[in-house]
Order: C-alpha cells, then structure tokens, then sequence
C-alpha cells in the first residue's frame, strides 16, 4: 500500500454552515486503486464531505487535489470529466426512465458527439449510438439487472435502484468512485453481492471511497477505514486497527462494539 | 407501427389542400400550422427540459419582424447623425436571418436565466417579450409602431433554371408550412433521441444526478434554447410572409398562451403531442364560430382545456399511448409515478 501512488488528497478542509462547524479540519489521502471508507456517527460529515470532493459545496478553507488537479472552483460537471463519479444516499436514479435509459443517460460522457451529427444522424453518430447501446447492455448484466431493464428505475426495490446507481456511476467511466451508503436498505444476500461487485470495480482499476454505517461490511471491504466525529478525523488505519482502536470504540461504536 | 401512423398522418396532411377548396378553412389551417411549429419549439423546452418559457412569442415575433424588416428594407437614423440603409432583401434571406437573430435572442435569454432558472426563467422570458413588445411598438421609425409594418412581400423560392416560384396561394403556403413544420418535427425528434436529449431528460428528472454524470447543465438549457428559439423565429418569418402585415399585437402575452395551452393539452414532452393540441386548439375557433359568440368561444376553448386535462391528464398524446400500450401488453404497465403528474382514475 505504501508504494501506491495518490490518486486524491484532502487538506485541512473545513466546511462551516454559518455558526455550525460540519468539518473543522480533514486531511487525509486515497490511493490509487484502494478502497478506503469514511465512517463516523450520524452528522459526523461524512457526506459533506463527499459534496466538498465532487464540487456540490465549496469548503470554507483547505483543498482537495484529484491527480494533480486542484478541484477548487471546478463545477460537479467538470470534476465528473476529472473521472471522479458519485452516487448519491437517497437520489440514486433517473425514476421515469427505464432501467436501461437510466444507463444511456449515464454514458453522456462516453457518448458526446457533435450535436450536428446527432441531428442529421450522421454515420459517426449512429456508430457512436451503437456502442453506447452495447456498453448500456454490459453494464446492466454486470451488476445482474438484466431482467429489469425496460422497467422504470423508481419502481425498482430499494435495493436494486442502489446497484441502478452503481451502474449509472460506473456508465460514466469513473477512475475513482465515491459511494455513498451504497448498501443501506440491503439485506444481507444482497449486501454480500455487493461487496463482490466493489472489489470487481476495484479490480478494473477504479480507486473507491466509501461512506458507510454497515460496520460489518465496512470492515471486509476496507483497505483502510478513515474515521471522522464532529467534523473532525479521530483514527485512520486498516480495519483490524480501527476495530481496536479505543478513541473509535469510545467516540463511535459504543458499548458493545466488540461484535463488530 | 408508430411509422404506419405518422406515414398516414404526414399523407393526410399532405392531401388536404388537393380536396379542401375553402379558402377560409385552408387559411385556418395554415394559421394553425404555423402556431403548431411555435409549440413544438414551446415543447423543447417546457417538455423535454421542464423549463417554461412564457414569453416564447418575443422568438416568433422577432422572426416575423427580422424577416419582414429584411425584406422591406428600412432606413433609420442612429445616434450621431449617422443613417442605417437597408435595400430589401429577397425573403428567403429574412426567413434564414429571422432564425438566426432568433436563436441569437434565445441564446442570451438562456445564458442569463438558466443559472437560475425555475420561476426565475419565466419571469425573464415573460419580461423579455415585454420589452420586446414596446420596442416594436415605439420605435417608429423602424417598425412603424403600431401603424404596422404592411405589404411584406410572399417567400420567393429560386428554382434553379426556372426562375422563382412565389408562394403567394394559400395552396402554395399551405406546403411550405407543412415542409417547415415537417424539418423542425424531425430535427426536434433526432434531438431529444440523441446523447443531447437524453441528457435534456436527465436534468429535467433528477438534476443533481445528472451533474454527478458530467452532464453539464448551463450547455445543454443554452443549447435548448437556442433551437426552441431559432425554430420559433422560423414560424414567425412564415407568419409574416403569409399575413403579410405585422404589428406588436403579434407580441401579445395570449399568443404564448395559445402555444402553451397547445404544448399542455397535447401531452408535453410528446413529440406528437403538440401536433394534435395545436390542431385541436387551432381548428376549435374555426369549428366554434358559426354556434357562438366570440366571448362564448373562449368560455368553451377554456371548457374543452380543462375536460381534456381532466380526462387525459398527462396530455392527449402520452395518455393515449399509455393505454393503447397497455391493452396490447395485456398486463397493466407500470406507469411512472411522480409527483407531479399523478394519473387520475384508471378504469381497471
């Protein structure tokens, strides 16, 4: 792990909502190809962090970098073409469209050709459809929704509309995913199923963090586990560290945490 | 299937000036032909990227007076003695240029609204045919205020070896709003089906998600509007060349209505939805006029909005496909549900 180079540093972020203190002060680093996960109590900033990493909120002070590229300023469409793709906690899907739409509307990165082309249907644009159509396809079975495909993404389980996330995600050709609660709403067959499906994104080379309240899953997937309370970071390391790490069982798991 | 029914749709249009000798009726038809393109250009927008424009008809008017201006030629005096001439210009030039200055307006009406867009656009589009409006209507010199601008010459199509062939018969008007009418459908049916339509799609239904996949939202409403503006300015240059007189009434707050009322009744973000609305509303006063009085006629045209939104509630179009869909499945399709659009009753 030590000879992995950075793909995304985070330093001295502070994020402040008027008088309320989100984050006071986060460093931290991710790897290129680790999985690392953000945990900490509800309201620990977990996802303001990731909105401050993917553009949809300015910190108050502090930079993130995305290889080499300081993000500050950059809009979430610019930083999306950076290769640094989110999902979302609740908001994962497009709900009227059909499962399969929701990935074609996924691939606009993949699919941006000249508008002109597109209108007069141009043999480059139909080629690029194409492929587009085949590449919708791939990753409908990838994440096994095969079946699912013409039905509209809101009427979906709770559970698959997060792996239609993951897929729309991934349709946008991330080199670093940041997952947010990917598995809340699973129940446990499924949450197994997506851990295989993490560490298949991982080993397509894609560099992952995750925040997540599943401790059990949390510590499986994990190459290291970054955790945050009251905006502030209180333990880092690989998961058997956090696990016993006194200020982590103290601050955040609580009595009992043993189990986990 | 869906290619059987516009084949026959496109013929039957096609035909009707072959069999329908009324001047009048034609003249009804052609009218509504040309408002029928200003909805669709009202449905790129309001259906396919939820934005209402409720100024839309300052792009039409626009386009009628670009055109007609071109083609009268005008001469005005600008500040610091100096004059601008203009010679006139064959129509068909107006017509082209009438596009562009319009989907140049849409352009900066885009680019200013869309950062905040919501109510913040339809304040911007209402207040800038407004302006528009009394601009047409006060500078004189220009425009002839509310005198109007009159004799505005027929489009001229150059026929290669032939000369030209003015449009100046209903019958020959009749095809070229139909041609017109046919070029913005197509263009506007390979948009919203493209990589660009799908992005319209995606920010409409879920805008944060759609940023999240690199879509970028100022671009693509931009783009938007400058086609819904540009074809806009198209119907308005084929207003102008038709009638033949145009004044700043032609900038009045219910012609947008007229074209949103068409977009809403069709079904919105329905390619064919504004079609039959705007045939539907365009045809009624026609079909109206020989039982009522005038102010009966908008009591009605408002009695038959409400009974079609009553009863279709999604628009004409997107809930009869529903149901046609439904009854060859033969299971009932899951409709999508959203909050805003909750289907009234089914029969079950």
């Amino acid at each position: 792990m030590m000879a992995r180079s950075i793909a995304m540093t985070i330093e001295q972020v502070a994020v402040r909502f008027g008088g309320l203190v989100a984050i006071s002060d986060m460093s931290f680093e991710v790897g290129e190809g680790e999985i690392v996960s953000l945990i900490g109590p509800n309201g620990a900033g977990k996802t303001t962090a990731f909105n401050v990493m993917t553009g949809f909120l300015t910190p108050s002070a502090g930079r993130v970098t995305y290889r080499n590229t300081a993000l500050a300023g950059l809009k979430p469409h610019e930083i999306a073409d950076l290769g640094l793709i989110r999902t979302f906690q609740r908001t994962s899907v497009f709900p009227n469209d059909t499962v399969y739409d929701n990935l074609m509307i996924g691939l606009h990165r993949r699919g941006r050709v000249r508008l002109l082309d597109a209108i007069l249907g141009l043999p480059g644009a139909r080629a690029s459809e194409r492929r587009l159509r085949q590449r919708a396809s791939e990753l409908l079975e990838w994440v096994g929704l095969e079946r699912r495909a013409h039905d509209a993404a809101g009427s979906l389980s709770y559970g698959e509309q997060r792996l239609v996330g993951v897929a729309l995600a991934l349709a946008a050709q991330p080199s670093m995913l940041l997952l947010d609660e990917p598995v809340s709403g699973m129940n446990a067959s499924e949450t197994h199923r997506f851990v295989e499906l993490i560490r298949g994104i991982r080993d397509r080379g894609i560099t992952i963090l995750l925040v997540e309240h599943d401790m059990p899953m949390v510590m499986t997937v994990s190459d290291r586990i970054v955790v945050l309370n009251y905006g502030r970071i209180i333990a880092e390391g690989a998961p058997e560290v956090i696990r016993n790490d006194p200020a982590v069982i103290e601050a955040y798991l609580g009595h009992g945490a043993g189990r986990a | 299937m869906k290619a059987i029914v516009t084949i026959l749709a496109v013929a039957a249009l096609g035909s009707v000036p072959l069999w329908l000798r009324d001047p009048y009726l034609l003249n009804a038809l052609i009218t509504t032909g040309i408002f029928v393109i200003g909805a669709m250009s009202l449905n790129l927008l309001l259906g396919f990227t939820g934005q209402l424009s409720l100024g839309h008809i300052a792009f039409f008017g626009i386009g009628a007076y670009v055109s007609a201006l071109t083609s009268l030629g005008f001469d005005i005096g600008l500040p610091g003695g100096f004059r601008l001439v203009h010679a006139p210009w064959p129509p068909i030039v107006g017509f082209v240029l009438a596009i562009l200055i319009a989907g140049l307006c849409g352009y900066f009406v885009g680019l200013l609204s869309f950062r905040v867009r919501g109510a913040y656009f339809v304040i911007v589009t209402i207040s800038f045919a407004e302006v528009v409006r009394l601009v047409a209507l006060n500078w004189v010199e220009l425009t002839q205020g509310p005198l109007a601008l009159t004799n505005i010459p027929s489009i001229a199509l150059p026929l290669p070896g032939f000369g030209e062939l003015t449009l100046r018969t209903k019958f020959h008007n009749y095809y070229l709003v139909l041609v017109v009418a046919l070029i913005a459908y197509l263009l506007i049916a390979r948009l919203v089906h493209s990589h660009f339509g799908r992005a319209m799609r995606g920010l409409m239904e879920n805008e944060t998600l759609a940023v999240s996949v690199g879509i970028d939202v100022t671009r693509t409403l931009t783009i938007a509007a400058v086609i819904s503006a540009a074809i806009a300015g198209a119907a308005g240059s084929l207003y102008a060349h038709y009638i033949r007189i145009i004044d700043p009434e032609v900038f009045a707050f219910i012609n947008t209505v007229t074209m949103v009322i068409m977009v809403i009744s069709g079904g919105k973000g329905s390619l064919a939805g504004p079609v039959v609305g705007g045939l539907i509303f365009g045809l009624l006063p026609v079909a109206l006029r020989p039982v009522m009085a005038p102010e009966a006629q908008w009591i009605a045209y408002g009695g038959v909005l409400i009974a079609i939104l009553f009863v279709l509630p999604r628009g004409i179009v997107p809930s009869l496909a529903q149901r046609f869909m439904r009854r060859r499945s033969g299971a009932p399709a899951l409709a999508p549900v959203t909050l805003t659009e909750t289907s009234a009753k089914e029969p079950a």
